[in-house]
C-alpha cells in the first residue's frame, strides 16, 4: 500500500467474496504493518468483519472467494486446510465482539488458554500453565494463578475480554484480528482495553486489524484508518489525515455523525 | 413434584444447552447465602452446599414416598374388584369363613383410613406388608424384581446413550446429507415402533427362527444363579469368577435390552442431533476453531460438553421409564422384574404389591432426578456451588 511494501506481514489483495449468489467483498485491499494498529471502520454490513473472518479461513461454508491474502509472502486463501489450521490461533488470531459468548462457559480458563499452546507449540501441561499465568498477567488479571482454575461466569465482562486477549496473544501470533473488541463492554472499561491493545501491539510488535463502526475508539488508538462501504475499502491513509480532512463523502458522513463533531 | 421434572428446557427440543442450565432459577444447586448467624450444628450445612442441597432432596423424597402412599391406596381401592375374589380358589370364595378369615389376615376388615394408617406405621419399620399372591413380603419380592429390572435397563440406556449420542452427533455434522436423512429415518422407525411388537417380532426371529438368541428368563434352564452381591446377574457372575453364568446372564440379556434401546436410541438421536446443531452455532465454538484446534478437539470438548446438559435431561427421563415401564417387555421374554411383577399384582388386586411397586417408581424418578441435577453441577461449572 504505502512505501516499504516488504514489511507488510498481512496484505490483502483484490479480496472478493460471494455467498449465497450475493457478492459480500468487492476487492479489498488492505495492508498491515508490524507495531500498528489498523483501524477497519463501516456501517454494519459494510463487510469489516467478514474481511477479518476471511483472513483466518473460518468464512461460512459455500462462501467463494478471489484475490489473494498473502501472510508474510504466503497465500492463505490457496493454502491447504492443514497447513491453514496449523497458522490459524497460531501466526493469526483473533478477539471477538461479545467475551460472555466467545469463551465457552463450562471450560475453565486455564483450560482454554492452554489447549491450543499445546497443541500449536508443543508445551507439556506445566509448562503451559506457566505461560498461561504469565499471559494473564500481561492482561492485568489479578491473582493469575488462581484464575486460571476459575470460570468466564465469575469474571466481568471487561476481565473476560482481557482474557479473550490472552488467549489470542498465547501462542504469540504475528496478526491480530479484534473484531469490535469493546463493542459488548461498558463505556467505563472500553478505555482499559483499548489501552491494553495498543500498548501489546506496541510491545510485542503486533500487527492489529481492529475492526469497528465507532470512530471515536478509532481515533483513539489506530495508526491507519481504512473505511468500507458495500464491500469496497472508499478510503485508507493514516488516522490523522482520514479523520480530519476525510477525501471521501462517505467518510465525512460517518464523521458528522459522531456527538460532538466540530472538535476532533 | 417438582416442577423442573417437566422437561420444559431440555425436551423443546430447541435448547441451548448453555441458557437452559444457566438461567435456571429454581431450586437447582443453591447460591450461598450469607449466613449472618452461626449455630454450631448448621455449620456443616453451611458449609457445605451441597450437604444442604442432599438433605432438602432426601425430605422431599419423603413427601414424595407419602403422597405416592396415598395415591395408589386411593386408587387401588376405588378399583371395583374383590381382593378376596381375585386372590382366592374357586371353592374357597363359596366358604364365608375362609373369605373372612382372609380378610382378617390382610386387614382388610378394617375402615379403609385405619388400613392406610396401619400401612404406613408398618412401612415406617421398614415393612411393605405381605403380597397377597406370593404370601412373601412385598420387601422380599421386590428384592429381586427390582435388580432384574435395573439390570435390563442400565444395560438398555448405556447402550442407547453410546449409540443414540454417537447417531446424534453424526446427523448434527452431516444436516441435510444423506447419513441425516437416514439417521432421521432410522429414529424415526425407533421412536414409532411399538416396544411390544418389536419384543415380539424379535424374539420370533432370532429365537424361533435363528435360534440365535436364549429363550425367556435370565438364565439358561438348570444354571443356578450367581451369588447375590448387587442382584445383577452379569456383575455377580463376573465377580464370582463364574464366567458360563456370566455369559448366560448377558446372552438372555442381550436381546430384550436391545428392544428397549429402539426407543430411546430414537429419542436421544433426535435430542443430541438439535443441542449439537445449536452448539454449532455459538461464538465459542467458532472461537475454538479460529484457535486452530483440531476438529475432534472442538467436538469433544467444546461442542460436546455444551450439548449434554439437554441430552442428559432426556436420558434421565428415558432412564426413569425404562426402569418402570418395562411390563410388556418383560413378560414376553419372561423376565422376572418389576413390569412383570407390578402387571401380576395388579390384575389380582393385590394392595400391598402395588403399593410396594408405587413406592420403588417414585424413588426411581426421585433417585434419577437427583443424578440429573448433580450431573448438572458436573457438567456445567455456572450451576455448581461456589
Amino acid at each position: 500500500m504505502t512505501d516499504g511494501d516488504s514489511v507488510d506481514v498481512l496484505r490483502i489483495s483484490g479480496l472478493t467474496l460471494d455467498l449465497g449468489g450475493r457478492r459480500i467483498l468487492g476487492g479489498v485491499d488492505l495492508a498491515l504493518r508490524p507495531g500498528q494498529v489498523h483501524g477497519l471502520a463501516g456501517e454494519s454490513g459494510s463487510g469489516k468483519t467478514m474481511t477479518g473472518l476471511a483472513a483466518l479461513g473460518l468464512l461460512p461454508p459455500g462462501a467463494r472467494t478471489g484475490g489473494r491474502i498473502e501472510l508474510e509472502g504466503t497465500d492463505l486463501l490457496t493454502l491447504p486446510a492443514r497447513q491453514l489450521a496449523a497458522l490459524r490461533g497460531r501466526s493469526v488470531s483473533m478477539v471477538f465482539q461479545d467475551p460472555s459468548t466467545s469463551l465457552h462457559p463450562m471450560l475453565s480458563i486455564g483450560h482454554q488458554l492452554t489447549d491450543h499452546l499445546r497443541h500449536h507449540l508443543k508445551l507439556d501441561r506445566k509448562a503451559a500453565k506457566e505461560r498461561a499465568a504469565e499471559l494473564l498477567t500481561q492482561v492485568r488479571i489479578p491473582n493469575p494463578r488462581e484464575a486460571l482454575g476459575r470460570y468466564p461466569h465469575q469474571f466481568s465482562g471487561g476481565m473476560r475480554q482481557r482474557i479473550a486477549i490472552a488467549i489470542a496473544l498465547a501462542c504469540e501470533p504475528k496478526v491480530l484480528i479484534a473484531d469490535e473488541p469493546t463493542t459488548a463492554l461498558d463505556v467505563t472499561v472500553q478505555a482499559g482495553v483499548l489501552r491494553l491493545l495498543r500498548g501489546l501491539c506496541d510491545d510485542l510488535g503486533l500487527a492489529v486489524l481492529l475492526v469497528t463502526h465507532d470512530l471515536g475508539v478509532m481515533s483513539a488508538i489506530a495508526d491507519e484508518v481504512s473505511v468500507m462501504r458495500h464491500g469496497l475499502v472508499v478510503e485508507t491513509g493514516p488516522r490523522g489525515r482520514v479523520l480530519t480532512e476525510p477525501q471521501h463523502a462517505y467518510t465525512r458522513q460517518l464523521l458528522d455523525a459522531l456527538p460532538g463533531r466540530s472538535t476532533v | 413434584m417438582s416442577p423442573r421434572w417437566v422437561p420444559s428446557k431440555g425436551a423443546g427440543g430447541k435448547s441451548t444447552g448453555v441458557e437452559g442450565a444457566g438461567g435456571g432459577d429454581g431450586d437447582r444447586l443453591p447460591a450461598r447465602r450469607p449466613t449472618g448467624r452461626r449455630l454450631p450444628g448448621r455449620r456443616l450445612l453451611a458449609r457445605h452446599p451441597l450437604a444442604r442441597f442432599l438433605l432438602r432432596r432426601t425430605a422431599t423424597a419423603v413427601l414424595l414416598a407419602l403422597g405416592v402412599t396415598l395415591v395408589t391406596f386411593i386408587l387401588t381401592n376405588l378399583v371395583p374388584g374383590d381382593p378376596a375374589a381375585a386372590n382366592l380358589g374357586q371353592r374357597a370364595i363359596g366358604d364365608p369363613a375362609i373369605v373372612a378369615q382372609f380378610r382378617h389376615h390382610y386387614g382388610l376388615d378394617k375402615p379403609l383410613p385405619v388400613q392406610y394408617v396401619t400401612y404406613l406405621g408398618n412401612l415406617l419399620h421398614g415393612d411393605l406388608g405381605e403380597s397377597q399372591q406370593s404370601h412373601q413380603p412385598v420387601s422380599t419380592d421386590l428384592s429381586t424384581a427390582v435388580p432384574a429390572t435395573l439390570e435390563l435397563a442400565g444395560a438398555a440406556i448405556v447402550v442407547s446413550l453410546i449409540v443414540g449420542v454417537a447417531f446424534g452427533v453424526v446427523a448434527a455434522l452431516r444436516r441435510d446429507r444423506f447419513t441425516d436423512q437416514l439417521l432421521r429415518v432410522v429414529s424415526l422407525l425407533g421412536v414409532s415402533v411399538p416396544t411390544f411388537w418389536l419384543a415380539l417380532l424379535a424374539f420370533y426371529v432370532f429365537f424361533y427362527r435363528l435360534g440365535w438368541a436364549p429363550g425367556s428368563g435370565r438364565l439358561d434352564p438348570g444354571m443356578t444363579a450367581p451369588p447375590d452381591v448387587t442382584g445383577l446377574y452379569t456383575v455377580d457372575a463376573a465377580l464370582a469368577g463364574q464366567w458360563p453364568v456370566f455369559w448366560s446372564a448377558a446372552g438372555h440379556l442381550a436381546l430384550p435390552a436391545l428392544v428397549l434401546t429402539a426407543y430411546t436410541v430414537g429419542l436421544l438421536t433426535r435430542f443430541t442431533r438439535s443441542a449439537v446443531l445449536e452448539v454449532l452455532n455459538q461464538d465459542y465454538v467458532r472461537a475454538a476453531r479460529a484457535k486452530g484446534l483440531p476438529g475432534r478437539t472442538v467436538l469433544f470438548q467444546y461442542v460436546l460438553r455444551a450439548a449434554l446438559v439437554p441430552v442428559i435431561t432426556v436420558a434421565g427421563l428415558a432412564f426413569g421409564a425404562l426402569l418402570s415401564g418395562t411390563v410388556l417387555v418383560e413378560s414376553i421374554f419372561a423376565w422376572p422384574g418389576l413390569g412383570a411383577y407390578a402387571y401380576r399384582s395388579a390384575t389380582t388386586l393385590d394392595l400391598p404389591a402395588v403399593m410396594g411397586v408405587g413406592l420403588v417408581v417414585g424413588l426411581v424418578y426421585l433417585t434419577v432426578n437427583l443424578a440429573v441435577d448433580v450431573l448438572y453441577g458436573v457438567i456445567d461449572p455456572r450451576v455448581r456451588v461456589q
